[in-house]
């Protein structure tokens, strides 16, 4: 999936021309739709909803083979009668709707993302200094923003421990305040011991990790037994995601030793780059 | 004087197991039996990664009342899709951790509690997403 596809909005019509759904059969047609990542928007007379935009619609509902007249519009409009599909049907039906309309696909790429909390970040850099993947970048006036969601690997919380005011959040993350969730003074006591630790192990995350990387590989060269070796990194391995939050596979997916160091190097070139034009 | 209801919006955090199963699908079931209009969307996350041109509208569109999580991060998931919500017409019930009876009524009533975190950033000074990668 592309980013920047549009995609495709659903309404879900039961007004003048169409016969009315019971609410046993709105909700499993709406959770069908929902489980293929779909938005809909079911209409009614007593409050608003969100006005049309240039993204391409699709109007379900039971129109008894005649479609609802709708008034000239910019907007690509397709009308799909459900009459007489069951919500598995209905789920195919509106996929084979999206493939025409090039709309975008969900469900390819978990939602993953760093969200930063403006009320509480400071503009330290930090967060931009330590990402090896270019997820961070600065806005025109020197602001940290996320620029490229996408990069972020997924089920990695690394950056938000490293943030001195806890201001990073991940939504989807198990566990307060990096899921959104209130931040108590504690919790930023913690945080600081984080970072704390972090220098402890060697000025930073990715210099330990570049260390570790290396005595594995060098384990492996000198180990007959694979089996061993591939035992001593895995445990390896576990020790460093228990100690940083940091999932096996995004450390067995980290780039060579020396593509760390030079990614590490642009990023931080970037952070004090955007640091001193702060100060300027 | 009558006064625009505001709309209601419901996330089924589709790409996470951190929402109770049981509490988003009473919460949707019980808006599909009440009969009211209602915007559902699969994943605010996913929506908001992608610019979602619909959190725009769904943000300018006046009072809202959102079934998803923790207020803090729909503020700033909102904000980073460009489309900042009002702070003082927002209300946020919290499926992680309300029971779904509570989101339910709270959905349903007419009155509206604005809950969002009222920080040093407003929708109008926030800084402005500026993304490279969507720029047309």
């Amino acid at each position: 999936m592309s980013l920047s596809d549009p995609a495709l909005r659903i309404v879900l019509y039961e007004g003048s021309g169409a016969e009315p759904l019971d609410g046993p059969a709105r909700y499993s047609a709406v959770s069908a739709l929902l489980e293929k990542g779909y938005a809909v928007t079911r209409s009614a007379a007593d409050r608003p909803v969100a006005p049309a935009d240039r993204s391409p619609l699709l109007v379900l509902g039971r129109f008894n083979g005649q479609p609802p007249e709708v008034p000239e519009s910019d907007v690509t409009i397709r009308f799909q009668d459900i009459s007489a599909l069951a919500p598995a049907q209905l789920g195919d039906a509106v996929e084979t709707v999206r493939n025409e309309s090039g709309a975008a696909k969900h469900g390819a790429w978990k939602p993953w993302f760093p969200v930063i909390d403006y009320d509480r970040c400071t503009n330290c850099m930090q967060c931009l200094s330590f990402c090896l993947f270019g997820v961070y970048g600065v806005d025109g006036d020197k602001h940290i923003q996320v620029q490229n969601n996408d990069n972020c690997k997924t089920n990695c919380p690394a950056c938000s421990r490293v943030c001195p005011e806890a201001a990073i959040m991940f939504p989807k993350y198990k566990a307060g305040p990096i899921n959104g969730d209130t931040v108590s003074d504690s919790d930023l006591a913690k945080e600081k011991m984080k970072v704390d630790i972090s220098a402890l192990l060697g000025g930073d995350v990715y210099a330990m990790l570049r260390l570790r990387s290396e005595k594995a590989k060098s384990r492996f060269s000198k180990e007959r037994d694979s089996d061993k070796a591939l035992t001593e990194r895995q445990k390896c391995l576990i020790k460093l995601a228990a100690a940083g939050d940091i999932p096996p596979e995004v450390l067995m997916s980290l780039p060579s030793p020396e593509e760390i160091a030079r990614r590490a190097e642009e990023a931080t070139a970037k952070a004090q780059a955007a640091l001193a034009a702060q100060k300027a | 004087m009558s006064q625009t209801p505001p709309t209601i919006l419901y996330c089924h955090c589709q790409y996470a197991q951190v929402v109770p199963k049981e509490v988003k699908d009473a919460v949707l079931k019980k808006l599909c039996d009440s009969g009211i209009a209602f915007e559902a969307v699969a994943d605010l996350c996913e929506m908001a990664a992608r610019r979602d041109p619909a959190l725009q509208r769904l943000a300018g569109s006046g009072a809202v009342k959102i079934a998803a999580c923790f207020p803090r991060a729909v503020k700033w998931l909102f904000h980073q899709a460009n489309a900042p919500l009002a702070l003082d017409t927002t209300e946020v019930l919290n499926m992680r951790v309300q029971n779904a009876e509570e989101v339910i009524a709270k959905l349903l009533s007419s009155e509206l509690e604005a809950n969002l975190p009222k920080g040093k950033v407003t929708a109008s000074d926030a800084p402005k997403p500026e993304i490279a990668e969507l720029a047309n």
